[in-house]
């Protein structure tokens, strides 16, 4: 009896320990094709660029690397084209989100407005979501022949008498900058837009009601009511579009490639610049490592902000 | 039954394994990178290759082809990680860096190996006395004028000096019109306006920006004459505006349109102009030079140059295909279809007996000298960006001719080291 009951055990013991492991293995196979790309496809060129930014002779040099520790961020620390560079993308990023902001919110509060009918409603739409179809290279093409001294744009201002010559907005010192965050916002806002509509479409018509019923002006509505409930959004999207926009390449190089005299120069294009035009690789690695530190810096609050929401 | 099935399979499996590997023992692959198929008519350059391979058994071409861009980048990425094609399609601009690096095997010693006669070679790009790059063919920029334009201006022939060309300049201003005398792409995306509209006027006087292989901007005659000479015209509001943002592409644009009197560009760009406009009445003539200048006339050019990776294992096989490539009768054929002028001095490209513009060019390359300092510079195109970012401000009247050639020269200096 107490053989058999040993017998048992033993053989019911057996497939329920390798039952287990496989119990405990199926997520994480599960999860092995994310955790794969991430590693292939994250992990290993971001390891590889944080250890080309601390050595010296990589990639197009006859000389073998040699490891300068933090010598290449001291390097770019110091250099007063990085610093502008710094400087121009926290202006043209700040700027940006800023005006999507604004925009985005005002074109959200107009869609949702009951003012207006269903056809022209829908008709809006389309005509404000236009921008954000278009691909960037599409974009700077377009503004390109629209801020051409010979352009559509001067020939508007010229013959509503706003402007007495050609304006060379890309290539003036004074506007590129100016010119080029403009691009940026009338291409980013429709994304805004489309987010606070629905955030608009999600509040309850209950709230309003009872503001109303407290004597609430539409100011005081706006204020008490709409901001605070659209609030989550705003700041994911204000924290995603700073991320976004500090990595601005393809607009920049293909409307000024950071000229003149690198008066719209970017972090990226600086890099760029760096890279494939210096040939100055670790240096180039350096740079998109404190590209990088911007971001997590951001994306951490992000995160934060994500998971006090979700609390 | 089942069984049955994947032992047929296997045994297909290995069969075609073992026959690629039979294959790939008997014919010698080599990899040809370069951005040349693309830009000629579909097909051609592929017929040459076949072509090749006819005449030399036992060897196959696999090209890889792609925008001028993207080969560069795949060079790039070939030369660091020791997986250079056999053969590589170069611009003069990157050859510096890849000989720095050692991924360029020197054709001087494939040349020697072979016992081939290089006096038929236009011309050879040579660092430390050996030479890594040979231009297959050559495309030369000389000026483009707008003869209704012109002729309008009341002026009967295209400028030959730098006085006749700042009248001509100025006379075919209208700003009534949109019309500018001259078009200075100065982009710095594309900073290849400095080499091809500012350093030209340098070369077209027999001038040079380097003295012993070294920058020589400060003090030198030649150099502060032609940017002397442009500021005069910039600030004399004859250059076509928005000259700080304009590429190559939105200079020959301008021109097509007739919005622009005069430009310096590449004669690739001829069939382009008559395709877009086949009412511009236009001609060619060389770059002017500096007045009382009687020598030889240097004329800028970009090629299409090739060179052979270090890193190949057939270089000999590689070299076979240069040769292939040079020779009179091949660079005659992919002149004439690339519209350039050939890389092999006894070629003559067909178009040049078809054509009265290309005729007209053909002249002005045989009476000059094809002149650009920028091949084989080391970081060319960062050269031209740091000379760009003062000269802006040089023209903008920001900073003084002494310290924008200081500043540019001290910012080469420190590539040259």
């Amino acid at each position: 009896m107490e053989h058999s009951h040993t017998a048992r055990v033993s053989i019911g013991a057996k497939p329920r320990s390798r039952w287990s492991l496989t119990r405990k293995l199926v997520p994480y196979a599960y999860l092995s094709p994310t955790i794969l790309l991430l590693i292939v496809l994250s992990l290993i060129p971001i390891a590889t660029v944080f250890v080309y930014s601390l050595l010296d002779n990589v990639i197009i040099t006859r000389n073998p690397p040699s490891f300068i520790g933090l010598g290449n961020y001291v390097e770019i620390f110091f250099d007063n084209h990085f610093r502008q560079a710094l400087t121009n993308t926290l202006v043209f990023s700040g700027v940006s989100v800023l005006a999507h902001l604004l925009l985005g919110l005002s074109f959200a509060l107009l869609l949702n407005s009951k003012l207006i009918g269903a056809v022209p409603k829908a008709l809006f739409r389309v005509i404000y979501i236009l921008p954000w179809v278009f691909t960037a290279s599409i974009i700077a093409i377009l503004w390109r022949l629209l801020l051409n001294p010979n352009g559509v744009v001067n020939f508007l201002l010229i013959t509503l008498g706003l402007a007495n010559d050609q304006i060379e907005w890309l290539s003036s010192r004074q506007l590129a900058l100016p010119a080029v965050t403009f691009i940026n916002i009338w291409s980013g806002y429709p994304f805004y837009m489309v987010s606070f509509l629905a955030g608009l479409q999600g509040i309850s018509d209950d709230l309003y009601e009872a503001g109303k019923i407290d004597g609430a002006n539409s100011g005081q509505l706006f204020r008490y009511i709409t901001l605070p409930q659209l609030k989550p959004i705003i700041i994911s999207l204000a924290m995603l579009d700073f991320i976004w926009t500090t990595h601005q390449f393809t607009l920049i190089w293909m409307t000024t490639g950071g000229g003149p005299t690198r008066t719209t120069e970017m972090l990226s294009t600086f890099t760029y610049k760096l890279a494939f035009s210096s040939n100055e690789f670790a240096q180039a690695s350096a740079t998109a490592m404190i590209i990088l530190a911007i971001s997590m810096f951001v994306a951490v609050f992000y995160v934060r902000n994500q998971r006090l929401a979700n609390d | 039954m089942n069984k049955k099935l994947v032992g047929i399979l296997l045994l297909v499996v290995a069969l075609l394994v073992s026959g690629g590997n039979l294959m790939a023992q008997d014919d010698i692959v080599l990899e040809f990178s370069q951005w040349w198929e693309p830009e000629l008519p579909a097909g051609e350059f592929r017929a040459l290759m076949d072509e090749f391979e006819a005449q030399n058994p036992g060897i196959k071409v696999e090209l890889i082809s792609g925008p001028y861009s993207a080969t560069r980048d795949l060079i790039v990425a070939g030369a660091a990680t020791g997986t250079m094609s056999d053969v590589v399609g170069l611009d003069g601009a990157w050859v510096n860096d890849f000989v720095k690096q050692g991924s360029l095997a020197s054709l001087t010693q494939l040349m020697s190996d072979a016992a081939f006669d290089d006096s038929e070679l236009a011309a050879q790009i040579q660092l430390g006395g050996a030479t890594y790059m040979i231009p297959v063919v050559n495309f030369v920029y000389p000026v483009f004028v707008n003869l209704d334009l012109l002729n309008a201006a009341g002026i009967e022939t295209a400028p030959s000096t730098r006085s006749e060309f700042a009248a001509a300049a100025a006379a075919l201003t209208n700003a009534e019109n949109n019309v500018s005398g001259w078009v200075l792409p100065l982009s710095m995306e594309q900073p290849n306006g400095i080499q091809n509209d500012v350093m030209s006027w340098v070369w077209a006087s027999g001038g040079s920006m380097l003295a012993n292989g070294q920058p020589n901007l400060v003090g030198n005659a030649d150099v502060i004459s032609a940017v002397e000479f442009i500021k005069g015209m910039y600030d004399a509001g004859v250059i076509a505006p928005g000259a700080f943002s304009l590429r190559e592409q939105d200079k020959v644009e301008e021109f097509t349109n007739g919005r622009v009197g005069m430009m310096i560009s590449s004669l690739a760009h001829i069939n382009l102009i008559r395709e877009r406009n086949p009412e511009l009445n236009f001609a060619i003539s060389a770059l002017p030079a500096a007045d009382g200048y009687e020598g030889p006339r240097g004329l800028p050019y970009a090629s299409w140059g090739i060179g052979v990776a270090q890193n190949s294992e057939h270089q000999a096989e590689a070299w076979k295909l240069v040769a292939f490539l040079m020779s009179a009768e091949t660079n005659s054929r992919l002149s004439s279809i690339a519209n350039a002028f050939p890389g092999n001095v006894k070629s003559t490209p067909d178009f040049v007996q078809t054509d009265e513009l290309f005729a007209a060019a053909f002249d002005v390359f045989l009476n000059g000298y094809l002149a650009n300092e920028f091949t084989g510079l080391p970081v060319a195109e960062q050269l031209m960006r740091e000379f760009n970012e003062p000269f802006q401000l040089y023209l903008d009247g920001e900073m003084e001719l002494e310290e924008f050639l200081t500043i540019a020269q001290e910012a080469w200096l420190g590539n040259f080291e």
